[in-house]
């Protein structure tokens, strides 16, 4: 933000936090990583049923470059996995990453040669959600409880976040 | 290297550093070092050269993770070459490591727009392999499940197709459409996507008259719903546009190449397994094989289209057929008993144990079964050896086999027609990279 390197943690930052957290939760702008089952599910969330702009994050964005929250959406294989750090890495600071379904979690119930098990091996990921794929009432909550941490998260915590390295 | 290419190099390689010096030197040093810059990009001979470009894996319209290399000479698509894999979950691995029962739920996320389908048709071939068969109530319920799954799969299909193209209202018609097939199989199978509903021997459980009134409410309105979504195409000057001769493929083509399904019937040949080699109940429906003979992007659409009234067709028809009975076949040794059985009889908890901790044990030998799935051929290879498990199972998954096609459809095209060949094509990568 630049006025907290002019001002340190005073007052007029403290109370920053509280508008800009304000501001960046209701705007979560998703990067829809969809890679299989889960992306389906996440076409659901969109869809005019479960409405996904009620929580403001209805502008899916395929350019990471304008998202904030990237949805891991599927299986990450080991051929992918790169291309998803690499899209990661693309996206501007603040980002999150949720973590959809069993298999972006843990590798779910492929524990087979070409899968990862689960994408926090190379990403760090804010939110796991349970489900094969989860339903989208899931994802919701997923997009909730990012909504709480974003809010509850302080301008300064992104400024000087140290990344996992990749292999 | 020429001398002006080498100072272009230098400036992007060492940027001129200005910092030092006053403004005013600062922004002549700037300008002369732009001014000795070369522009030009210099090809040999400017006339014949080809640009590659990468689509994919992570695009909006290839359907997931696929990705194609593509030769470009303008816009026009000089060769194309799909790159698969970027999903591949290794099936047939996992098959030969678990039990027949076991694999039912991998078959869910083979092709994920129509679970229920993947799953009658790997039990299908067990049972063909078991020499077992399912009484006829549990045949009719996999077929009018099956049916409405190709109708939740053509659904996304000809909704992702349309968006594609830059018709958006249509995909949240057909999604809205879906989420009501979606609470049926909540209501039957008890799980809303993910279904893993067929069983050997029969269904996971019987269908209630609950949801037979939820089916026969959803198809009582959905003639008119798919309708209202028809008439945002069918007369859509933009659509057909962009949709027709695009993607053309002649019907020896077709059939040289391996293309199954509705890309197949949009060709002009009347190829469905459903008539040619009826397996579940189809030989007792009656309905129509759809064909079009143009082969373009706009013919596989229709067919789609068609498909789904027939669809419609048949879960009526299966719906007034519907005989009363068991839908488990009576093989204790085979069929999982069910329940509350096991938790009160000495025999149902015998075979409870060693259909779950060893699996049925086939005769060995080898069976392909095939059925026609929405996207086309879908056909499980299993070799046994007497067994719990598979010795290997071979997925013949008609995705993969039909974006073989893609390069020949994409020749001479513009870029922007991938969209309508990509989605007139409708692969799904869980399938196709298996």
């Amino acid at each position: 933000m630049g006025l907290e390197s002019a001002l340190g943690e005073g007052y007029l930052t403290t109370r920053l936090d509280a508008l800009v957290g304000w501001a960046r939760k209701n705007s979560l702008w998703p990067m829809p990583m969809g890679l299989s089952c889960c992306a389906i599910e996440l076409m659901s969330a969109g869809d005019p049923r479960h409405d996904i702009s009620r929580y403001g994050m209805e502008v899916m964005r395929f350019s990471p470059r304008q998202s904030d929250v990237m949805i891991v959406a599927g299986t990450v294989t080991y051929k992918m996995a790169h291309v998803v750090r690499k899209i990661y890495d693309q996206m501007a600071e603040p980002r999150w990453v949720i973590a959809m379904g069993a298999c972006a979690s843990s590798g779910g119930m492929f524990r087979s040669y070409s899968v990862v098990q689960g994408i926090d091996q190379f990403l760090p990921v804010d939110v796991f959600t349970a489900g094969c794929p989860p339903r989208p009432e899931n994802l919701f909550n997923a997009l909730i409880e990012l909504q709480k941490k974003v809010e509850k998260s302080s301008v300064l915590d992104y400024r000087d976040r140290k990344e996992p390295i990749i292999v | 290297m020429s001398e002006q290419s080498k100072i272009t190099q230098d400036f992007f390689e060492s940027p001129v550093v200005t910092s030092n010096l006053p403004p005013k030197e600062q922004r002549t040093k700037l300008l002369q070092a732009l001014l000795d810059m070369d522009p030009d990009i210099s090809f040999d001979d400017p006339l014949e050269n080809d640009m590659v470009l990468n689509m994919g894996p992570s695009h909006p319209a290839t359907h997931g993770v696929l990705r194609i290399l593509l030769r470009l000479d303008g816009e026009t698509i000089v060769s194309a070459m799909p790159e698969l894999g970027y999903l591949h979950r290794g099936y047939e691995k996992i098959a030969e490591n678990e039990t027949y029962h076991e694999f039912i739920t991998h078959t869910d996320r083979l092709d994920y727009l129509q679970p229920v389908h993947n799953n009658v048709a790997y039990i299908l071939a067990v049972e063909k392999l078991l020499g077992l068969e399912a009484p006829p109530r549990a045949q009719y319920i996999r077929t009018m499940l099956s049916e409405l799954a190709r109708i939740s799969s053509h659904l996304v299909g000809f909704g992702v197709m349309a968006m594609d193209v830059g018709a958006m209202t249509l995909l949240l018609w057909c999604f809205r459409e879906r989420e009501k097939i979606h609470d049926i199989f909540d209501l039957v199978v008890g799980a809303r996507f993910t279904t893993s509903y067929a069983r050997i021997g029969g269904v996971a459980q019987d269908i209630t008259d609950e949801g037979l009134a939820a089916i026969k409410a959803f198809l009582d309105q959905f003639l008119a719903r798919l309708d209202e979504g028809e008439r945002l195409l069918n007369r859509n000057r933009i659509f057909f546009d962009r949709c027709r001769h695009v993607g053309v493929i002649s019907a020896e083509d077709a059939l040289a190449i391996g293309l199954t399904g509705p890309n197949l019937r949009g060709s002009g040949v009347a190829m469905d397994l459903r008539r040619d080699a009826p397996y579940l109940v189809y030989d007792q429906l009656d309905f129509n094989v759809i064909t079009e003979s143009e082969g373009d992007s706009l013919a596989r659409y229709y067919v789609r289209l068609a498909e789904m009234k027939e669809s419609v067709k048949m879960v009526r028809q299966c719906m007034d057929k519907l005989p009363a009975g068991p839908v488990h076949a009576h093989e204790p040794k085979k069929v999982l008993p069910r329940k509350e059985r096991i938790y009160t009889r000495m025999e149902e908890l015998i075979h409870d144990f060693m259909i779950v901790n060893f699996g049925v044990d086939p005769p060995p030998g080898e069976v392909y079964h095939a059925v026609e799935s929405s996207k086309g051929q879908l056909g499980f290879h299993i070799v046994s050896r007497g067994e719990g498990h598979p010795w290997r199972l071979k997925i013949r998954s008609p995705s993969f086999c039909n974006l073989q096609a893609l390069p020949q459809l994409l020749k001479g095209h513009l870029l922007s027609d991938i969209l309508a060949v990509l989605g007139s094509l409708d692969p799904v990568m869980g399938e196709a990279d298996k």
